[in-house]
């Protein structure tokens, strides 16, 4: 859906999605990174199941919900990401302890 | 990053680090205030100067001059002592002026003897068919990502809707490399008419001569249709496809991204869950607050800057933030005022950068069936609440948005109903005859951003606090 631009000089930086190591850069949020990676990155919502992505990439939608190092219901889109940081696609509601 | 602040007590709290935040919290700090600065975000900008201290695109004409004026806001900010905390989420803000701000996981109380809330604008919602499928997002979305990652859409990419900020980011997109397929232009043919007696002063104002050569130059590229009076994005979870209707035409084409904005409208949450007085603007189509000249609310020391008092755009939010800090110094420490800017010169760049709104707020007013939607159609994201949800709601009784909570849950999700709002009023007034302004807006209250109950439990607290709720 998006590619980067050539000159975006900024060092890599090294996450995990679900396990799986994605390249990010210094200075991504988790849901920038996400998307640029190409992977799968539907959530699922707490309601109906129903898949999404994240809508506005400020803080106000919540549709970037993600689980990161653990912890659920983070708003990816605020960020960023840290060489080995552990982000779970988050499916339906957050779960007791995470 | 992840610091708490340095004291209790502040002369200025100044939340949010946008154009008026900026400029705001650097007026303050410049007169002797003591000042704290708090943002939600990683770096200073807010949207409109989104990650100017940071961003990866280095070739500045790609971004646009008006942009890069945001690095001397930053500079003088940076000069001007006053304390910045970023990645600071503020959930409460009370009538006695105490603060409570969640920073890394915990939350830290602070009081202040004034408030500028400079928490700016988001995107009006637009709810058409489909608009929750992955695929689909604002035009703001891709500018952030565009600015803060230098990211561009590579796939198939429609563009639709209407206003200044979709020609910027279609002119920005193609700079950058990324791809366009076709923009799709909702502006209402009437409001061309309607806006026409408002057109000298836009004629005359520099957003004429800028947003013209930006037109032409994504108009050299993109194919633009204009006219578009119906809008629904499909697909088995993920867009697939955008259909429109435009000269009574219907055309369905491939996509996997849509990009979707009709203006901006204040972000209202925290001003209101402090109490402040709010009123529909008929011509804006949103609330806004009541302020006086300096930007003073109905509530005792809290002043409202930016796009948050109202749309004015980012050079307007400067000043605003300008006008609000000196208001604060004159009033906290007189023999400081002659080291901030005077007033009338202020409220004289303040007319010259509103020159030209009323004519921009005409034409780019978005089409009624854009705004209230119907059947089927997604109203509250978080919820899951269709149109045809909230009005039969209506039909068995629920007479406002926060009847309708008890109903339907809307406005109760994650978002707090900054995604459904404007549209529930809309929809419930057309639906009851009413004014939106009779009909109201949620109740808001703190915590204005979902904040975890093990946050909330950690707070300090006093042993009056704890007898106040334990027995026995």
């Amino acid at each position: 859906m998006f590619k980067r631009s050539e000159q975006d000089k900024r060092p890599q930086v090294q996450i995990l999605v679900d396990g799986v190591a994605v390249a990010a850069r210094q200075g991504d949020t988790v849901s920038a990174a996400l998307l640029a990676s190409g992977v799968d990155a539907r959530r699922s919502t707490a309601v109906s199941g129903a898949p999404r992505l994240p809508y506005c990439m400020m803080g106000v939608c919540f549709d970037c919900l993600v689980t990161i190092d653990g912890v659920g219901n983070r708003q990816g889109c605020l960020v960023p990401v840290a060489e080995g940081m552990q982000v779970e696609i988050q499916k339906g509601k957050r779960e007791i302890g995470k | 990053m992840t610091v708490a602040p340095k004291r209790e007590a502040y002369d200025m709290v100044v939340i949010g680090a946008g154009p008026a935040g900026l400029a705001a919290a650097a007026t303050s700090a410049e007169a002797g205030l003591s000042t704290l600065l708090l943002d939600e975000n990683v770096g200073p900008g807010g949207q409109v100067f989104r990650a100017i201290a940071s961003t990866p695109v280095t070739e500045r004409n790609q971004l646009g001059a008006d942009y890069w004026v945001g690095a001397d806001l930053v500079q003088a900010l940076r000069a001007s002592g006053a304390e910045i905390i970023h990645r600071a989420t503020v959930w409460s803000l009370d009538r006695n002026l105490d603060i409570a701000v969640s920073i890394g996981g915990a939350s830290a109380f602070v009081k202040a003897k004034r408030v500028i809330l400079a928490t700016g604008a988001l995107e009006r919602p637009f709810p058409i068919p489909g608009w929750t499928l992955p695929g689909v997002m604002t035009a703001g979305a891709a500018q952030t990502m565009l600015k803060s990652s230098a990211l561009v859409p590579d796939g198939r990419t429609v563009i639709a809707g209407q206003g200044p900020l979709l020609w910027l980011l279609a002119a920005q997109i193609l700079r950058l490399g990324g791809r366009i397929d076709r923009i799709l232009d909702t502006t209402e043919r009437g409001n061309y008419f309607a806006a026409l007696p408002h057109a000298f002063a836009f004629l005359t104002s520099p957003y004429f001569a800028k947003g013209l050569s930006m037109m032409r130059e994504v108009k050299a590229k993109v194919q633009v249709v204009s006219g578009v009076t119906e809008l629904a994005a499909s697909g088995d979870g993920q867009l697939a496809s955008v259909s429109y209707v435009a000269g009574g035409k219907r055309e369905t084409i491939a996509a996997d991204l849509l990009l979707l904005h009709q203006g901006v409208v204040p972000n209202v949450n925290l001003a209101m869950s402090a109490g402040i007085e709010h009123r529909w603007d008929d011509l804006q189509l949103c609330w806004s607050p009541v302020l006086d000249a300096s930007g003073n609310s109905s509530v005792a020391g809290i002043a409202i800057a930016g796009d948050g008092a109202g749309i004015g755009g980012a050079n307007a939010a400067v000043v605003r933030g300008r006008i609000a800090a000196c208001a604060a110094v004159e009033a906290l420490a007189p023999a400081a005022a002659a080291k901030v800017p005077a007033m009338a010169m202020l409220r004289s760049d303040l007319a010259k950068a509103e020159r030209g709104r009323v004519f921009l707020d005409t034409l780019f007013r978005p089409a009624p069936h854009f705004r209230i939607p119907s059947g089927d159609t997604i109203v509250c994201r978080c919820e899951e609440v269709t149109a045809k949800d909230v009005l039969d709601s209506v039909a068995i009784g629920a007479t406002g948005p926060n009847q309708l909570k008890a109903y339907r849950r809307t406005g109760m999700g994650p978002c707090q109903g900054r995604l459904c709002g404007l549209t529930v009023t809309e929809l419930m007034a057309q639906a009851r005859g009413k004014s939106p302004q009779e009909i109201g807006y949620y109740r808001l209250r703190a915590p204005v951003k979902p904040i975890t109950l093990a946050e909330l439990a950690a707070v300090p607290k006093s042993e009056a606090d704890v007898r106040a709720v334990v027995r026995g």
